[in-house]
């Protein structure tokens, strides 16, 4: 095993990175000019316009793309962690699939038109409903089977509730739309979304954050972590619901966008090492930096329509998990 | 440091594991809980360790255990866990760093005395060779040294064992058993569920004998390996050596 290198060097190199990131997603536009001709002839007819374009398309598409990656990340090191499994991701709990669920059926009802809200309500009503089921089906001192087991099913029950409002969708269009939404994108949507779902993602993140300790703890065992002071219920109450509030507010705006929280803690325990607590905060950076890289690389093709953020974060995070899985077997065979 | 357990009683399942089980233990003693498999060993020390439910009062100083405020049990009752290991690959230092974690303040990184404690931990176990290596890539035991300096690294004034040589070589059998009687002569107790009744004998102070979830016997060594007991408990007939270089060697069964 290398040597980990210093945490605070590898935070301050990401934060850079982030925001380096930030504010390209914020200037690039589409065929990957640093702001395009057109904007660039627009900004001259009307200021006011072109201004608006940056604050009001641009900066809430670079924000989500920020709070989205780095919630996927911190959720997904936080879950490895709780679980001590490096497979787990955030969407295992049935959360996302609980918030994409309540989003379509506000398009199958025909009431994604009527306001821009409606859609990520519908979404953090559904990862609140999957919560509460979790609750109900793994108790109230759920063990870690118990909870994967009812996250599976949950996810699974979501994603048969989602497909059947397809087959049933009341037009094409309206299942067209629903395609689209699922396949996870950040364009089209407002600061009003932002603000919207910004104190769930705190509030989960905080949650995570606050197991930090516990989950070097468990990397004993819970017999362990319960003598070390860490109460399990606590610990996986936190943690759970944490990974569901922030998790769900993220599918509720962007839709599914898969593999982050899967990919990123493994990179970064080839960086900072595998202590749980010590992977929590670069795995956030490095989630934000990857969906806002992904973002980026969505407007490059300049003509047709843009491929969709979820499908190009799958298309490049498939391959680059199973070449670290290779690699990890070559390495400890 | 005062440990009294009073009319324990606790269950698996529903089935009753173990039954009104009085102990009381004080500093500086190095206690062996010694017993067939299936006895209650591990139950009765789970339950020391406020892990599982019990019947019956577990106090530590006057105060119950289980009602403890959880840091602060943690503090005052170390567990090292029968067959414990490492879900990930850390780095020797840094797990047994986390023996500290009942010690720290919220948002403070160690102090000098929790790198002191660390230090004196791995000092005692004599892991400080493998500081900076992957736990994973340890032998078993050293592994097990590793994961006894954790627990030594509480410093607790009760440290509580499950089977600390189970599947280790002779070598690293002495080499447990010595820190484990070194952490208590420093005026702490130490129990240890133990199966190998020849170090059992060699090493503690007193000996608990379980059997089907009742204390058979509680005393000294030469006092609870008897052909007696053994034949009644292990249901074995053995060879008991004799003064100082105590052991003792199984020769059948006797049922």
């Amino acid at each position: 095993m290398t040597r980990p290198l210093n945490t605070w060097l590898v935070n301050l190199a990401l934060a850079v990175l982030t925001l380096a990131l930030l504010a390209a997603s914020v200037y690039v536009g589409r065929g990957g000019e640093l702001l395009t001709e057109k904007f660039r002839t627009m900004s001259q007819i009307d200021r006011e316009l072109a201004w608006l374009v940056l604050t009001e398309v641009r900066l809430p598409r670079a924000l989500l793309g920020l709070l989205v990656g780095a919630t996927l990340g911190l959720t997904g090191a936080g879950l490895q962690g709780l679980l001590r499994n490096p497979l787990a991701e955030p969407g295992l709990i049935g959360a996302s699939s609980g918030a994409a669920l309540g989003a379509v059926l506000v398009f199958y009802f025909g009431m994604a038109a009527g306001s821009a809200m409606l859609v990520p309500l519908g979404g953090i009503a559904g990862a609140l409903a999957a919560l509460a089921t979790l609750y109900l089906l793994a108790g109230r001192n759920p063990s870690i089977v118990t909870i994967i087991l009812a996250g599976v099913a949950i996810s699974a029950f979501c994603g048969a509730l989602t497909s059947l409002a397809l087959n049933l969708s009341p037009s094409p269009y309206a299942a067209l739309e629903i395609v689209f939404w699922m396949l996870g994108s950040l364009t089209d949507r407002s600061m009003a979304q932002v603000w919207f779902v910004l104190p769930f993602m705190f509030v989960g993140w905080l949650l995570v954050l606050s197991t930090a300790r516990a989950l070097d703890a468990l990397s004993l065992g819970e017999d362990t972590a319960a003598t070390l002071g860490f109460s399990r219920r606590s610990v996986t109450l936190r943690a759970i619901a944490g990974t569901g509030l922030a998790v769900g507010a993220a599918v509720s705006v962007t839709g599914v966008i898969g593999f982050v929280g899967l990919v990123v803690p493994h990179l970064l325990r080839a960086l900072v090492g595998p202590r749980p607590a010590a992977l929590l905060v670069p795995s956030a950076l490095a989630g934000a930096t990857l969906v806002l890289a992904a973002d980026l690389l969505v407007r490059l093709p300049v003509n047709g329509p843009e491929p969709k953020l979820g499908v190009v974060t799958a298309l490049i995070g498939a391959p680059f998990f199973l070449w670290l899985i290779l690699k990890t077997r070559r390495e400890h065979p | 440091m005062h440990l009294s357990l009073a009319h324990i009683h606790a269950s698996l399942g529903g089935t009753r594991v173990i039954r009104d089980v009085t102990l009381a233990a004080h500093d500086s003693a190095f206690i062996g809980l010694i017993g067939p498999n299936g006895a209650g060993k591990t139950t009765l020390v789970r339950a020391i360790a406020a892990l599982i439910a019990h019947e019956g009062t577990i106090e530590l100083d006057g105060q119950a255990v289980a009602a403890m405020e959880p840091r602060a049990r943690a503090r005052a009752i170390a567990y090292l866990a029968q067959g414990a290991g490492s879900h990930w690959p850390l780095e020797v230092s840094r797990l047994v760093a986390l023996g500290r974690l009942p010690h720290l303040a919220p948002f403070r990184s160690p102090a000098p005395e929790d790198e002191a404690a660390i230090a004196r931990a791995m000092h005692l176990a004599d892991v400080g060779k493998f500081r900076g290596r992957d736990v994973l890539t340890l032998s078993g035991g050293e592994r097990a040294r590793v994961l006894l300096a954790r627990a030594l690294a509480v410093e607790a004034p009760l440290l509580l064992v499950d089977e600390p040589v189970a599947s280790l070589d002779p070598y690293h059998q002495l080499g447990i058993m010595e820190v484990l009687r070194t952490y208590a002569s420093g005026g702490r107790t130490v129990i240890a569920v133990l199966h190998d009744l020849s170090l059992a004998a060699r090493y503690c102070d007193r000996l608990v004998l379980l059997d089907n979830g009742v204390v058979k016997a509680d005393g000294r060594p030469e006092d609870v390996l008897t052909p007696e007991n053994l034949e009644a408990v292990y249901r074995i007939r053995a060879i008991i050596g004799g003064e100082g270089e105590r052991f003792v060697l199984p020769l059948a069964r006797t049922d």
